[in-house]
């Protein structure tokens, strides 16, 4: 990677104290805020030292496997009527784009003296990246996972196993990525001094928003320029699936500053927004405070929070990064719903016309590319060049796919 | 000056500490809990805490989540907490309220001021608010004369330890642990130190609180603290209880033990 590959790009950076516009900040318990002031302390220091940068991207080139590829999904884009190119995160070690952000939390960890990682996962990617990482950097690590995610991504909780992490099943609340981050982070409060609390996505209090969307920001740095080596121009839109959004926020930031390219982050509308089973919080939820940050949450009349629902463990989160919620504020990107009947239609569609399985995460945003592109081609005159993140792979999701379409063998 | 401010100069005075028992708005129900809380102060508790039930309060430990989960599962709305507050404050005893944060947001922060002034409230204790993100209710509280009690903990820096006790009034709240809330065996090594470190930049009153849950351990704390906060090991009274005449019994004995325990501070 080159030296400034994570420096700041101008006119997204939150102020010192973490706020993206009305939206970021911290919101926790004063014990954790020492924790947090040296996390961004060795953060900072970190980001500007070539020798980590070097460590960094060696990593990221020699153990994840990237820079990911941009592929051009011919058969996919002439269903659809778009060029449609692909950026291929799921092709990444572990199989999506959350090993960028393990790797670089796995090297502060290190930096710190901490010998212990602690995460939340919802889908459970995230826990596997973070049980390898653990493994590659010989840190203990203790993963909480929601008990019903648990049972629905039962195939990652044994890989997490495998790589020596202990999986804490949480029988809180919903039972669900929610409550397995509450509980994280009573584990953080109570551990501080040996533990760094390993957070998944580019939420949570200052300075993680902003860190978790500079470790994974390679996403959109590597796909612009692809784009403008395979097109010669910069794509017409950009769009990727919001849970709580690190991989929407890792494509988009580097495509801020060329306000001619649009930026799209689709939410999981579960059985649809006018419903109460979703998990679109900016589509449907409203300003309030969850796990340490201002933003937009699912929340009722007294400020108690939903319960989400999606398709996909990973999305369902009634939460969002505050990144995305100022950028929705500002309109510099658009957020749409997508159902989880649209998510599984584009699923079935990638899966056929192209070879590919996507995660059901990445299938929200196949799904919500396929209602853009007629739009898109109508308002632009001509065929338009749109990249999806394809933020990671299916294989974790067979079983709740092969459920959903019905072709599970019955015995098995 | 304020009226727990009040009972903290008295009991001063008395050379004892002040008792602070805490128990969430609606469990096990709204008629239950104004019980709970109303046997505590009979029973020697001299400050309630009512806790406003939330969804997700990263500070509680099991015990008292489960109790908030009970209460919000019985519909308890932030305005039946104002009513309990209410109720509560009418046995004469001081009422502050422990509220995560995003509850007072959503109600309106100066309405929500207004509303607990007027229902007797003396103030918030606030886990999750630190006073970097506080404007609004720095403001508010101002504006409606309410207390308000920012924590502290063990990995406070000085300077921080400052900036916080700057912005409380009322009293300071000291976590003894680093942890969440819940009765532990052993009270803390880390407490004396820093309510050593708080008066080193205050007059106001320290309460400590996280792991306290016997007379016993109410005297240890008494013996270097102002106030001795005690939640988890209360609610479990009527958490266990197999019934709500059973539950208040054991409430009553365990407040008298605390209160015992506060008015005689190991020195």
């Amino acid at each position: 990677m080159s030296a400034d590959a994570l420096a700041p790009v101008a006119g997204s950076q939150p102020d010192s104290a973490g706020h993206f516009g009305r939206f970021g900040g911290r919101f926790v318990p004063e014990a954790l805020v020492a924790a947090l002031d040296e996390l961004d302390g060795a953060w900072r220091t970190a980001i500007a030292d070539e020798s980590f940068q070097a460590e960094f991207g060696a990593l990221l080139r020699d153990y994840a496997g990237t820079p990911s590829l941009l592929y051009e999904a011919r058969r996919f884009s002439a269903k659809i009527g778009a060029r449609v190119l692909l950026k291929r995160e799921d092709l990444n070690h572990t199989g999506a784009h959350k090993v960028r952000n393990v790797l670089g939390q796995a090297l502060l960890t290190k930096r710190m003296g901490k010998t212990r990682v602690i995460a939340e996962t919802g889908a459970g990617q995230h826990g596997v990246a973070t049980a390898t990482a653990a493994a590659l950097f010989d840190l203990e690590c203790v993963v909480y996972m929601g008990e019903v995610d648990t049972e629905r991504q039962a195939l990652n909780v044994a890989r997490m196993r495998m790589l020596g992490a202990t999986v804490v099943p949480v029988t809180t609340g919903s039972r669900t990525l929610k409550d397995a981050m509450n509980e994280a982070m009573r584990d953080w409060v109570a551990n501080v001094d040996e533990t760094h609390y390993l957070i998944g996505t580019a939420a949570g209090p200052h300075p993680f928003p902003a860190m978790v969307r500079d470790f994974v920001r390679g996403i959109g740095d590597e796909a612009r320029q692809q784009c403008l080596d395979l097109t010669g121009a910069l794509p017409d839109a950009v769009t990727a699936c919001v849970g709580g959004g690190s991989n929407a926020l890792g494509i988009f930031h580097a495509f801020v500053p060329d306000e001619d390219v649009r930026l799209y982050g689709f939410e999981a509308g579960g059985d649809g927004v006018t419903t109460s089973r979703h998990a679109a919080s900016i589509t449907g939820g409203s300003a309030g405070v969850l796990h340490g940050a201002r933003t937009y949450v699912l929340q009722d009349a007294d400020g108690q929070t939903l319960e989400s629902h999606s398709i996909s463990a990973g999305l369902d989160y009634p939460g969002v990064g505050p990144e995305h919620a100022w950028l929705h504020d500002t309109g510099r990107a658009s957020y749409l719903p997508v159902t989880d009947a649209e998510a599984m239609a584009a699923f079935e569609l990638l899966c056929r016309t192209e070879g590919i399985i996507p995660a059901i995460e990445s299938a929200h945003a196949l799904a919500g590319t396929v209602t853009l592109a007629p739009k898109l081609a109508a308002e632009l005159g001509r065929e338009p060049t749109i990249v999806v993140n394809l933020s990671g792979r299916g294989d974790k999701d067979v079983h709740t796919a092969g459920d959903y379409f019905g072709i599970l063998d019955k015995e098995h | 000056m304020s009226r727990i401010g009040v009972a903290f100069d008295k009991a001063r005075a008395d050379g004892r500490a002040v008792l602070v028992g805490c128990m969430p708005a609606g469990f096990p129900t709204v008629k239950g809990s104004i019980a709970a809380m109303t046997a505590m102060v009979e029973a020697g508790v001299d400050v309630i805490e009512v806790e406003i039930p939330y969804s997700d309060p990263v500070m509680d430990g099991p015990v008292i989540q489960k109790a908030s989960d009970i209460a919000l599962a019985g519909g308890v709305r932030t305005a039946d907490t104002l009513r309990i507050i209410e109720a509560v404050a009418a046995t004469g005893a001081p009422v502050v309220t422990m509220t995560y944060w995003n509850p007072i947001e959503r109600y309106g922060v100066d309405v929500f001021a207004r509303d607990l002034a007027a229902a007797g409230g003396t103030g918030l204790i606030t886990p999750d608010l630190i006073p970097d993100e506080a404007a609004e209710w720095l403001a508010a509280s101002d504006a409606h004369g309410l207390d308000r009690t920012f924590l502290v903990s063990p990995s406070s820096t000085d300077a921080r330890v400052a900036m916080t006790v700057e912005n409380c009034r009322g009293f300071v709240y000291a976590t003894a642990v680093m942890g969440v809330t819940g009765a532990r065996a052993r009270t803390s090594d880390a407490a004396p130190t820093l309510v050593s470190r708080v008066r080193a930049v205050t007059d106001l009153p320290v309460g400590v609180g996280l792991g306290v849950g016997t007379g016993a351990q109410a005297s240890t704390v008494a013996g270097y603290a102002d106030g001795v906060i005690v939640g988890s090991a209360l609610v479990r009274c009527v958490l266990d209880a197999p019934s709500e005449a059973e539950g208040l019994a054991a409430l009553r004995t365990l407040s008298a033990e605390l209160a015992e325990g506060v008015r005689n501070p190991a020195r």
